[in-house]
């Protein structure tokens, strides 16, 4: 169990990290998801002790574990970059954590060899154990880099960017085998990336951070439905973003005269209004919530079609079934008429509240502890 | 490997450019170096040797290789420390560090044995409390040995700091991670990475800290057979018209610089071939 509380840290009066607080149960997958420089990776470096924090606490299994040296805090490490000694074969590799060992508890020859023959089978490398890390491909480095991290029996893996140095096939293939092995050891462990897909697909609970602070922790299915801010909306997956106004407990998406909304409790004045492009409908019929749009582009991949469709002089894309475009024979220029299946809107005031409603009639508020902030709207999803 | 796709020259305009560049190397690298060896040899082998057995000679060959042997391994140690703080760590002042690190290079050695002299030196800042406790430093072998510590500074640091920035900080990281304490980090670690870039920059220290003229010249003193190192000797003989021993102990010294060129060579083809750490790249 670890235990992080208000952990602050600074670079050069820059805020790295802003008050993080987080709880990991034992055993558990954590994903630490945010963009580039939003100090998920301090927070990990703060957890290995390889980074001093500046306030804050870090319990791990209830003992205090700031003031202990990162050599004696039980943890595997695994580098972006892998960090292999590129000096020694995989196996010195593997078998180093053990070898520094203090004598007394120093694994005889004998043990540390078999460890490492262990090791390498459980990362499935039976017989590379002599080759050097520049003999090794990228994935091969990384399950090498796994297992000497494991080598030491730690109580707590840590991985940076785990799959950011690799090709995108061995990636998916690596995630999954990654997963396995979690489930096989049961070890904590806490991963850091900015691939929304990756966090959502391996991960127990996933942390988004941004900014220094934890925007919303919870279950994949849960940050994904429920996004707790509109930077967590904006941050996983595709969106579509329309301006709209609060007024009478509805919101007009677009310019005036636009469709409107049902907005729950949120209080008058602007809001930002969401639709991923899977939650937009074809459906000529129902007037229902309904709206006219403008087809511009429409592209094929695969089973699905990518629509790009002006909506009161704002481009929005949409995903829509083959089946349907065909049948009803779709080209640029036509009017299509659109439902949205799921509409999140944000409020733009400084407590960012965030509402949804979906066309079944089902309405939802975003819990208020989620919430730290809204976004900043620079970002356009 | 890249494919070298240059070209020999062709074109009358290029091979013009080939042939005086190869003239202008001649005429300024290969013809002075023979000339050495000619003249050194002008009256046969048993008055080289001969040249090479003399009292004062030797004394100065086992004076130069003294301060050598003192110098170089301070400065490694210097060295390589200055690097590692350098290059894996962040601190106020690092950038000033760096440039005060090339000074050596940058001023003229005469300057720098003239400032040795001003501190330590009879009229010298420290002259008076030196002398009032018999110690003598100028005109002295400390002085000899102050000189080129300072002239072959940079060194081993230049060497590694380049090299020590391109392998970055993660293996040491990852070793703390694992349990290793500072110094086996270093040993087990750091200094294999380093291995090679680390013997080129004893080398080179090593053939600046033998071959150093100007600022021992001025802290010196000339006392035959005490603070006459080899190229002082090679001044002295030359000045006393024993032209054939003068360039007998030029052959030395210029044997000591063909000898680290070899060995540069041989460095960077065993730096590259050797797995993992290499002089220039990095295989990873």
């Amino acid at each position: 169990m670890i235990s992080v509380t208000n952990l602050r840290k600074q670079f050069n009066g820059a805020a790295a990290l802003d008050g993080i607080s987080l709880d990991i149960g034992q055993g558990e997958l954590l994903a630490l998801l945010g963009p580039s420089g939003s100090g998920k990776t301090t927070l990990l470096r703060i957890i290995a002790g390889l980074e001093q924090a500046d306030r804050g606490t870090l319990f791990i299994d209830g003992q205090d574990a700031l003031p202990v040296p990162p050599r004696a805090r039980g943890i595997g490490f695994v580098f972006q970059h892998f960090a292999l000694f590129r000096h020694m074969t995989a196996a010195d590799n593997i078998a180093f954590g053990l070898t520094v060992k203090p004598r007394a508890q120093r694994p005889s020859r004998k043990a540390i060899a078999d460890r490492v023959q262990e090791l390498l089978s459980l990362v499935q490398l039976e017989g590379l154990g002599a080759r050097f890390p520049s003999e090794l491909s990228g994935g091969q480095r990384q399950r090498i880099a796994l297992a000497r991290a494991l080598a030491v029996e730690p109580k707590l893996l840590l991985l940076d960017e785990p799959f950011g140095a690799l090709d995108a096939k061995v990636r998916v293939e690596l995630r999954h085998w990654l997963r396995e092995l979690h489930d096989r050891l049961g070890l904590t462990t806490i991963f850091v990336t900015h691939d929304q897909e990756e966090a959502l697909e391996l991960a127990d609970r996933v942390a988004i951070l941004n900014a220094g602070r934890i925007e919303q922790v919870g279950r994949p299915r849960e940050v994904y439905d429920r996004p707790g801010s509109a930077f967590v909306m904006e941050f996983l997956g595709e969106v579509n973003k329309l301006q709209c106004h609060i007024a009478a407990g509805r919101a007009v998406l677009g310019k005036q005269g636009g469709p409107s909304v049902d907005a729950g409790t949120l209080p008058a004045g602007p809001a930002v209004a969401y639709v991923r492009p899977h939650e937009i409908e074809l459906d000529p019929k129902t007037p229902v919530g309904a709206c006219d749009t403008v087809v511009r582009s429409l592209s094929v991949i695969g089973p699905r079609t990518r629509l790009h469709l002006e909506l009161g002089g704002k481009l929005i894309e949409a995903d829509a079934d083959r089946a349907q475009v065909d049948a009803l024979a779709l080209t640029a220029g036509m009017t299509v008429r659109i439902r949205f299946k799921m509409v999140r809107l944000y409020t733009t005031s400084p407590s960012g509240m965030g509402y949804w409603r979906g066309s079944d009639g089902t309405t939802g508020q975003a819990p208020i502890e989620n919430i730290r902030r809204s976004l900043p709207y620079s970002r356009v999803g | 490997m890249a494919v070298d796709r240059r070209a020999s020259p062709k074109g009358l305009g290029s091979r013009l450019i080939a042939v005086s560049a190869a003239s202008f190397m001649a005429l300024f690298v290969v013809l002075p170096l023979t000339l050495i060896f000619q003249q050194a040899f002008a009256d046969g082998v048993s008055r080289y040797l001969a040249a090479i057995a003399d009292p004062e000679t030797l004394d100065a060959i086992w004076l130069t290789l003294l301060i050598a042997a003192i110098a170089v391994p301070l400065n490694t140690l210097f060295g390589v420390a200055a690097a590692w703080c350098i290059a894996k760590f962040s601190f106020p002042g690092k950038n000033i560090l760096v440039t005060i690190l090339d000074l050596p290079l940058s001023v003229s050695p005469v300057i720098a044995g003239m400032v040795f002299v001003l501190l330590f030196g009879a009229q010298g800042w420290f002259g008076p409390a030196l002398a009032a406790h018999n110690l003598k430093i100028i005109f002295a072998f400390p002085g000899l040995v102050l000189a080129t510590l300072f002239v072959t500074l940079p060194y081993v640091a230049r060497q590694l700091i380049p090299l020590m920035l391109q392998i970055g900080r993660d293996e040491e990281e990852a070793a703390i991670v694992l349990g290793a304490g500072g110094l086996r980090t270093f040993l087990r670690v750091t200094l294999p990475n380093i291995k090679w870039g680390l013997i080129y920059g004893v080398l080179l220290c090593n053939a600046r800290a033998m071959g150093e003229f100007g600022a021992v010249a001025v802290v010196s003193g000339h006392i035959t057979g005490v603070t006459v190192t080899m190229p002082l000797q090679v001044e002295i003989f030359y000045n006393d018209y024993h032209t054939v021993a003068a360039f007998a102990v030029a052959s030395l010294l210029s044997l000591l610089g063909l000898l680290t060129l070899l060995l540069r060579r041989w460095l960077e083809v065993e730096g590259r071939g050797a797995v993992g750490a290499g002089m220039k790249g990095l295989p990873t």
